[in-house]
């Protein structure tokens, strides 16, 4: 089945993807494979996840969107993540999921930016 | 401290685990009462993830992926909290204190759920022997 489960917006050479509700797994591993059909359709350079609106994140959740990122990575492309919600962030970390090798940003907008960083740090115009 | 503390008039929530759905089911009543008792919202996300945990493990190693979910309000002198219980007929853990070790895990997880649970709620409490069942009791009391 190839279902759309999730809103995809693309914005440029970004695509924007809002998460929200209260995600079951089943739901969670669709959205995965709609974002990695959705990446190498368009050929984008950059996708952030929004996922301000997750008023939970458990380690299954968590888990999913690093496997994203990793996905997107390899498919040639850099992802972030933005928007986790203060709760959801202290709660996380205490939960002991490792988040921390991923790119994360206050909101869209600064997650922008940050994809564009990671982007010239790619193709190596930021180094010396 | 104990995982105890008086139980109110209220009737508990009681409701079978028996596929993912129910995920949300456990998700849901524990903010409803989390915010019923006056958790924050950081206690409430707190609550609502480690129960989302201890859930979860029902739907992996108990017996028919099946369980039961015991939710009610406690308080203790004046201060109330949420009390949630996850109970199983599954085979039990044998080792209960690796269980409870970060990283261990007999089906190559992440192995952070059952300690993870413990650091997010203020009293857990498991009961569990090879072949007799599990039994996860937390509490997360209002500040
Ligand atoms: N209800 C249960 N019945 C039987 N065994 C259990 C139960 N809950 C946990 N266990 C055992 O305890 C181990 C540790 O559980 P824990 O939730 O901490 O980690 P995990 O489920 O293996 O990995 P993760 O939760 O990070 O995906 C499990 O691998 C399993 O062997
Ligand atoms: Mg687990």
């Amino acid at each position: 089945m190839t279902e759309d489960v999730v809103p995809v917006m693309k914005i440029g050479d970004t695509l924007l993807v809002a998460l929200q509700g209260d995600l079951d797994d089943t739901t969670v591993i669709q959205i995965e494979e709609q974002l990695t059909r959705e990446v190498a359709r368009t050929g984008v350079s950059g996708m952030l996840i929004d996922v301000s609106r997750l008023s939970v994140v458990d380690s299954f959740i968590a888990r999913v969107l690093a496997r994203i990122v990793a996905m997107v990575r390899l498919l040639g492309a850099q992802a972030a993540v933005v928007g986790i919600q203060p709760a959801v962030a202290i709660t996380l970390v205490e939960l002991g999921v490792p988040m921390g090798h991923l790119d994360t940003a206050l909101n869209a907008e600064q997650g922008l930016a940050l994809l564009e960083r990671l982007r010239r740090a790619d193709t190596g115009t930021d180094r010396p | 401290m104990t995982a105890a503390g008086a139980v109110t008039d209220r009737e508990p929530s009681v409701f079978d685990i028996v596929d993912e759905s129910d995920l949300i089911r456990v998700r849901k009543v524990l903010r409803t009462e989390a915010e019923a008792v006056g958790l924050n919202l950081v206690d409430a996300t707190k609550l609502i993830t480690a129960g989302s945990e201890l859930a979860r493990n029902i739907l992996n190693y108990a017996t028919g992926h099946r369980g039961r979910v015991t939710v009610e309000q406690v308080y203790r002198q004046s201060r109330r909290g949420v009390r949630a219980t996850f109970a199983d007929d599954g085979p039990g853990i044998e080792d209960i204190e690796a269980a409870l070790t970060d990283g261990f895990s007999t089906r190559g997880s992440m192995g952070l759920g059952l300690p993870g649970a413990r650091r997010l709620v203020d009293d857990m409490t498991l009961t569990s022997a090879a072949g007799s069942g599990t039994t996860v009791v937390i509490v997360k009391w209002q500040r």
